[in-house]
């Protein structure tokens, strides 16, 4: 499939913004402006951005407790997000759900999930209240590899398939589910390979290559919209840094680290698009001076903004 | 005014809502050509077709994640869980999703998502089918708690829940769903708000709070008390325990000095716990006896004639502890 000048340079665009977020989460992490926990998506931007750009602004995205990148990628705003991780009011949820809790349902959001494979039967029933209500919105639900190991990966899927839903299921394949590897949990060499089980297409795709993800979920989101039934998507990638920030992943070989550092799916595409003169060093430069400057606001923005008020811990428990 | 029965009530709530509202659907299990497991909604399907009326696999996270997912897009869906006792296999929906995501997401959802459950021993069940587990459901912030104990209130109050705006839980008590007593339900439309508790018997002795069936049973023992010993019992109804209409149950320990409060519950970690401590805090100056409370015992619910009625309150536990009090 030939991808259109602008869409590769809009492909790079969005992962050097996710990838700049990231960096900026870490350090403001490291240096105490955020509290909790943040999971970080470095290494893994090529999955977000190749499967979201598909998407219409009312599609749907059902993301992780990983999921800063799927948020950009949908369009979401760094300084709603960075205020939500500072736990400011002006945050994306008044400071109420932090990192691993963001929804923006004007942008198709359905939210992120602190619970692993929590999403996936909700991403189905988002998927069935458009069949229900005749639109051809497609939902995307990502999930990591540790999620394709809980009931809900067979119960949401299967469900799918048996109403023949709109839904893409990207399974985020990063060889580890925080400290036990995929080969002391997967059955089958690919997760994709469940798909035989539900009748539907289970497809293995360089999660690294924003371009092969790109034609993989292009074809996933077509056969969704024209009403075709889920696809499972497995997407075989990488996070560079611990499962949470502060975890040292010792526990993975340093060989196997450096192995797929070298892959990184920034830089490489970058080369990539420089090499096909689809950008130059510049342009490169630009991009990503930008997607800098853009986190630096995010940042001052949420530095700026107020805490809540202690009694909004009060609210919204209910409607 | 005719009189319908309980399953009828909930068939009837349905009906009027579906057909009211096109977001309302209903998905679980048996719930297409079966009509429901007692046939409580036999014609939606027909009436309205596969699409609203769903048949599921067995597959009690995917019912309760689907319809959450479609609550969050603009759909309003019943999922029909058969008995409470399946909830734990959907427990994350419950406990981590459908009831926390308004609030982590900053009030920025709606869930307007009804669940119904039998609930209750008394039909010979055994432990996996019989349960009444409100008093873990209440603990959960975030969920509403619906418990009528007739059909005119099951009408009412169903048609109330499936409006609402939040994840509603509407337990249907298997003895009143068998062969519970008719309601006189007029055929104009009524709803039942939440919150509002029905004093089912005025009475000046003891106030007795009860839910679901044991209402018929504190009825029963009232009667009998009143005519064989003069005791006067006001019995309570609170319909819908989360929210709990406390106010009323205040007023009448106001009036008699004297509370018992009978479910069907395990007693440890109960709804019957919490009204007790309610009115400990909140009403101790007028109390003329200690709070009590009769309710099953801490065991699961055993199989078989025999021990299952020694387990489960009836009207001589009921009138035994009242007679401890006055």
């Amino acid at each position: 499939m030939a991808i259109e000048k602008e869409k590769l340079k809009e492909l790079y665009r969005t992962m050097v913004r996710i990838r700049r977020f990231e960096e900026r989460v870490a350090r403001e992490f490291a240096e105490g402006n955020i509290p909790g926990s943040v999971h970080l998506y470095i290494g893994e931007e090529a999955v977000a951005t190749g499967a979201i750009a598909h998407l219409r602004k009312d599609d749907y995205i059902m993301s992780t407790h990983r999921g800063h990148g799927h948020l950009i990628a949908k369009g979401g705003d760094p300084r709603l997000m960075m205020a939500e991780l500072f736990a400011k009011k002006t945050g994306y949820c008044l400071g109420k759900g932090g990192s691993m809790h963001i929804a923006s349902l004007d942008i198709g959001m359905l939210g992120a999930a602190g619970i692993v494979g929590s999403g996936i039967p909700i991403a189905t029933g988002a998927g069935l209240s458009a069949k229900l209500r005749g639109t051809d919105q497609v939902t995307i639900c990502f999930f990591g590899d540790g999620a394709a190991n809980i009931g809900r990966f067979h119960e949401g899927i299967n469900l799918a398939s048996v109403w023949c839903l709109p839904v893409v299921f990207v399974c985020e394949n990063n060889l580890w589910a925080v400290s036990v590897p995929t080969s002391c949990s997967l059955s089958v060499p690919n997760v994709a390979d469940r798909a035989a089980g539900y009748g539907i297409p289970g497809v293995v795709v360089d999660g690294m290559d924003v371009m092969a993800v790109y034609e993989a979920a292009g074809e996933a989101v077509a056969r969704a919209r024209r009403g075709e039934g889920p696809t499972l998507i497995e997407a075989k990638t990488y996070r560079f840094r611990g499962h949470f920030e502060g975890d040292a992943g010792t526990y993975r070989p340093k060989e196997e680290v450096e192995e797929w550092l070298k892959r990184d799916p920034v830089n490489n595409f970058k080369e990539k698009l420089i090499k096909m003169k689809v950008l130059t060093e510049k342009e490169a430069e630009e991009i990503d001076q930008a997607a800098r400057e853009e986190m630096d606001e995010a940042v001052k923005f949420a530095l700026e903004s107020p805490f809540p008020e202690p009694e909004e811990a009060l609210k919204n428990v209910y409607s | 005014m005719r009189e319908i029965n309980f399953r009828q009530a909930i068939g009837e709530a349905l009906d009027e809502e579906m057909a009211r509202d096109p977001s309302v659907f209903i998905l679980g299990e048996d719930v297409g050509k079966m009509g429901g497991l007692m046939g409580e909604i036999g014609g939606l399907y027909e009436k309205y077709g596969v699409d609203r009326v769903r048949d599921t696999p067995l597959s009690e996270a995917a019912i309760l994640g689907a319809a959450i997912g479609a609550a969050i897009t603009g759909m309003r869906p019943i999922a029909r869980m058969r008995f409470a006792d399946f909830l734990g296999v959907a427990w994350d929906e419950i406990m981590n999703q459908m009831t926390k995501m308004k609030y982590m997401f900053g009030g920025k959802i709606k869930m307007p998502l009804t669940m119904d459950a039998l609930t209750g021993a008394g039909r010979r069940q055994a432990a996996q089918h019989s349960q009444s587990i409100e008093g873990m459901l209440m603990s959960i912030p975030g969920l509403k708690i619906v418990l009528p104990s007739n059909a005119y209130d099951a009408k009412g109050l169903l048609k109330t829940a499936i409006r609402d705006d939040n994840p509603v839980i509407f337990l249907e008590h298997k003895m009143l769903m068998w062969a519970g007593p008719k309601s006189q339900v007029p055929e104009e439309e009524y709803l039942i708000p939440f919150g509002q508790a029905n004093i089912v018997r005025e009475g000046g002795d003891v106030t007795v709070v009860a839910t679901a069936y044991m209402v018929t049973r504190a009825l029963n023992a009232a009667e009998k008390l009143e005519k064989e010993k003069g005791i006067s019992l006001e019995i309570i109804d609170p319909r819908t325990i989360v929210p709990f209409d406390k106010e009323t149950v205040l007023n009448s320990v106001k009036k008699t000095g004297r509370i018992v409060i009978f479910t069907e519950e395990c007693q440890t970690g109960s709804f019957a716990a919490q009204v007790a401590a309610i009115v400990a805090d909140e009403a101790f100056d007028y109390l003329d006896a200690p709070v009590k409370r009769v309710n099953a015992p801490d065991t699961p619910v055993p199989y078989g004639v025999v021990l299952e009625d020694f387990w489960m309150p009836n009207e001589e536990k009921l009138i035994k502890a009242v007679e401890e009090i006055v």
